[in-house]
C-alpha cells in the first residue's frame, strides 16, 4: 500500500445485519449482507477518479464511509490521514458532498440563505466565501437563480446548486455520488465541464460515482470498478477492454452471400446477413493479417472496423464476474 | 457560457485551505461552545425566514396560545364543580401546571425538531447533517426552528404568573430560588427525553409516538397533583421516568405539603442532580444512535 496515497483504504468492510420477514412466519430471520468486502486503493492528491459498478455495488457505501457517515466493519481507511468515522467533523471541513440523490440544501430556504448558512458552519472567511460564490456563481450559471427556494428549482438547476455549496469552504477533496443522475445533455456538460477545470486549476482531488460512463470517458484518467462489495478493476479507462476481453469486430461485404467465412486464424465468424459478414477479434489484435486473410480466399467487395463499445465491454464485466 | 479560469493561481493545498482552529480538537467544552452557537445561528435563519410570511406567523402563535389555553381552560372548568382535586386548590394546581409547561415549553421549543428526525433517518437525509462540521444534535434540534412554539411558554407563564399571585405560600429566598432551578432542570429533563426519543430513533425508526408518549403524555399527568393518582403510577414515573423531579416534589415542599409516597426531604431538591444525569445519559444514548445510523441504499 503506498504511504503517500490522500485517500487510503485498506482492506476495507462494511457488513449490515439485515432482518427481514421469513416467509409465512411472524418472526423475522437475520442475515448478514457484505456491502463493501475488503477493498484496498489509494487515490493521490489531485487525482481524478470515477467509481463505478451496478447497483448495489457498494459504491454508494464506500462514499460514506470515506464521508464518516458509516464507520466500516473492518479495516483501516485514511482521508488526508483522519480517521473518517472517528474525526467526522475535523474531516467535514476539509472535504465536499454532493449526493445525486438528495440534496444538501434546505429545502424551504433560496439559495443565498443556504449559502450564507453554510458559509457559517464552515467558518469561511467572508472574502473567501464570496470570491467562491461568484465563481461558482458565473461557472454554473447559477445567476438568476440566488433567490429561489431549492423546492422550486429544476434537477439540473439543484444539482449546480448542490455542486457550490460542496465548494464553498475550498474542499481538497470533492465526492460526488451520481452528479449526473437525471440530468440533461447541457447540464451534464456544464457540470462536465466545471469539474474538469476545478481538478485542473485548484488541485481538488475528485472521486465520483456513476452510470453514465461518458462521465468517466470526459474527466478521469483512472477508473474503478466495483461489483459485490469487491474491486475488480483499477486503472486507466482504456486498459478496461484488455481485462474485459473485449473483442472488436470486422464487418465484411462479399460480392454474394456464402456460406460463413471459415478457417481465418484469430478471428471467428459471428454473425452473417446476406452477403454481410460479422467477424470478431480480440481487441488487442491487429486488423491487418485478418483482413488480408479474408481478401485472399473471398470475393471481398467492402470492410469496415468497429471497436468495442466500452458499455458493452462494463456490461460483460458485471455479468460475467 | 464564456471558459472562466477557476480562481487563478492554483493555491497551495498541503493545509486545509480555509484556516480556523479545529472545533473538535479542542475539547469537549469548546465543542458545546460551538455546538450553541452553530444552533443560534441555524435556528436564527429559520425565524428569519418565517418572519417572511409575519402574517402567518402570527397567527401560528395566536392558534398556538388558544389550543394550549384551553388545556388549562379544562381545569378550570373542572374546578367550577369541585372546590379541590386530591386536596389541592385551583391556584396550587395551577402552579403545578405553570410549572410543568413552562419547563415543556421551554424545551418544545429548543428541541422540538427532534420528532422529525425519524423520517430524517428512514429517507437519508440524516446523511447530509453528517457531514457537516457541526454538531449533528445541534444541527438536528435547529432544523426548522418553529418560534411559534413560543405560544405554549407564554401561556404557561401567564397561568404560572396568576398562580404565583394567588397560591398561599410564604416566599423566601430559597423558595425561589427552587422554583427556577425547577423550571430549568424540568426543561433539561424534558430536553433530554426529546434527545433520547431521538437516539432511540435510530435504532427503531417509527419510535416518534412511543417518545411522544413520555413527553406530551407526560406533561398531561404533571398538570394533575400526584395525590389523584395510584401509587405504583407515581412510583414508576419518580423512578423510572424521572418525570416527577421536574414539578412535583419541588412544588409539594414550596406549598409545604408531603409527597405521596413519604420520600425523604431531601429528595425534592434533586432535580438538578436528576437533570444531569438525564443529559449525560441521553448524550450517551445519542452518540450510540449515531453509531448504529445505517443510512440509506443509495
Amino acid at each position: 500500500m503506498t504511504d503517500d496515497g490522500f485517500i487510503v483504504l485498506e482492506d476495507v468492510e462494511k457488513v449490515f445485519q439485515v432482518r427481514r420477514r421469513a416467509r409465512g412466519r411472524l418472526r423475522r430471520e437475520r442475515h448478514e449482507v457484505r456491502a463493501v468486502d475488503g477493498i484496498s486503493c489509494a487515490v493521490a492528491r489531485g487525482e481524478m477518479v470515477g467509481y463505478i459498478g451496478p447497483n448495489g455495488a457498494g459504491k454508494s457505501t464506500t462514499i460514506k464511509m470515506l464521508t464518516g457517515i458509516l464507520t466500516p466493519s473492518g479495516g483501516r481507511l485514511r482521508v488526508a490521514g483522519i480517521d473518517p468515522s472517528r474525526q467526522r467533523a475535523r474531516l467535514a471541513r476539509r472535504i465536499g458532498v454532493v449526493f445525486g440523490q438528495r440534496t444538501t440544501l434546505w429545502w424551504d430556504l433560496p439559495l443565498r440563505d443556504s449559502y450564507a448558512l453554510m458559509r457559517r458552519m464552515y467558518r469561511v472567511p467572508e472574502a473567501r466565501f464570496r470570491a467562491n460564490l461568484d465563481r461558482c456563481v458565473e461557472l454554473l450559471d447559477l445567476g438568476g437563480l440566488l433567490e429561489v427556494p431549492v423546492r422550486q428549482l429544476s434537477l439540473g438547476q439543484r444539482m449546480r446548486g448542490d455542486i457550490t455549496a460542496a465548494l464553498l469552504h475550498d474542499p481538497e477533496v470533492l465526492y460526488l455520488d451520481e452528479p449526473t443522475i437525471g440530468l440533461d445533455v447541457v447540464s451534464k456538460a456544464t457540470v462536465r465541464r466545471f469539474l474538469r477545470e476545478l481538478n485542473a486549476s485548484l488541485g481538488t482531488t475528485v472521486l465520483l460515482t456513476t452510470h453514465d460512463l461518458t462521465d468517466i470517458e470526459q474527466l478521469c484518467e483512472r477508473v474503478m470498478v466495483i461489483d459485490h462489495g469487491r474491486l475488480m478493476y483499477d486503472g486507466a479507462l482504456g486498459g478496461l477492454h484488455e481485462v474485459g476481453e473485449s473483442e472488436r469486430t470486422l464487418v465484411v461485404d462479399l460480392e454474394r452471400e456464402l456460406p460463413p467465412i471459415e478457417g481465418i486464424e484469430g478471428a471467428r465468424t459471428v454473425r452473417t446477413r446476406g452477403p454481410r459478414q460479422w467477424l470478431a477479434f480480440p481487441a488487442s489484435a491487429s486488423a491487418a493479417p485478418i483482413v488480408s486473410q479474408v481478401a485472399d480466399g473471398y470475393p471481398l467487395v467492402d470492410l469496415s472496423v468497429r471497436e468495442p463499445d466500452i458499455e458493452d465491454v462494463i456490461a460483460r464485466m458485471y455479468s460475467g464476474l | 457560457m464564456a471558459e472562466v479560469p477557476l480562481g487563478g493561481e492554483p493555491r497551495a493545498l498541503s493545509a486545509p485551505a480555509v484556516d480556523v482552529p479545529e472545533p473538535a480538537a479542542e475539547g469537549p467544552w469548546a465543542r458545546l461552545c460551538w455546538g450553541v452557537r452553530a444552533y443560534g445561528f441555524i435556528a436564527a435563519m429559520w425565524i428569519r425566514s418565517t418572519m417572511v410570511y409575519r402574517g402567518s406567523f402570527l397567527m401560528m402563535v395566536a392558534g398556538s396560545l388558544t389550543l394550549t389555553a384551553l388545556d388549562f381552560a379544562a381545569i378550570v372548568i373542572m374546578f367550577s364543580h369541585v372546590g379541590a382535586l386530591g386536596g389541592f386548590a385551583l391556584p396550587e394546581v395551577a402552579l403545578l401546571y405553570g410549572t410543568c409547561t413552562a419547563s415543556f415549553g421551554l424545551a418544545d421549543l429548543l428541541m422540538g425538531s427532534f420528532d422529525k428526525l425519524g423520517t430524517r433517518v428512514r429517507d437519508g437525509t440524516m446523511d447530509t447533517v453528517l457531514v457537516r462540521p457541526v454538531p449533528a444534535l445541534a444541527q438536528v434540534a435547529a432544523d426548522r426552528f418553529a418560534l411559534r412554539r413560543l405560544g405554549r411558554v407564554l401561556q404557561s407563564a401567564a397561568v404560572l404568573g396568576w398562580a404565583l399571585a394567588n397560591v398561599d405560600v410564604d416566599w423566601s429566598g430559597g423558595s425561589v430560588l427552587l422554583l427556577v432551578v425547577t423550571l430549568l432542570s424540568g426543561a433539561a429533563i424534558f430536553c433530554s427525553l426529546f434527545v433520547l426519543g431521538g437516539a432511540f430513533q435510530f435504532v427503531a425508526q417509527d419510535a416518534a409516538e412511543v417518545q411522544n408518549s413520555f413527553t406530551y403524555g407526560g406533561v398531561t399527568l404533571l398538570e394533575y397533583p400526584p395525590t389523584i393518582f395510584a401509587k405504583e403510577l407515581v412510583r414508576g414515573v419518580t423512578f423510572v421516568v424521572p418525570l416527577a423531579f421536574v414539578n412535583w416534589l419541588p412544588v409539594l415542599r414550596i406549598l409545604g405539603e408531603d409527597d405521596p409516597l413519604g420520600l425523604p426531604g431531601w429528595v425534592d431538591f434533586g432535580g438538578p442532580v436528576v437533570a444531569a444525569a438525564c443529559c449525560a445519559l441521553a448524550g450517551l444514548a445519542w452518540r450510540a444512535g449515531l453509531r448504529a445510523y445505517r443510512s440509506t441504499g443509495s
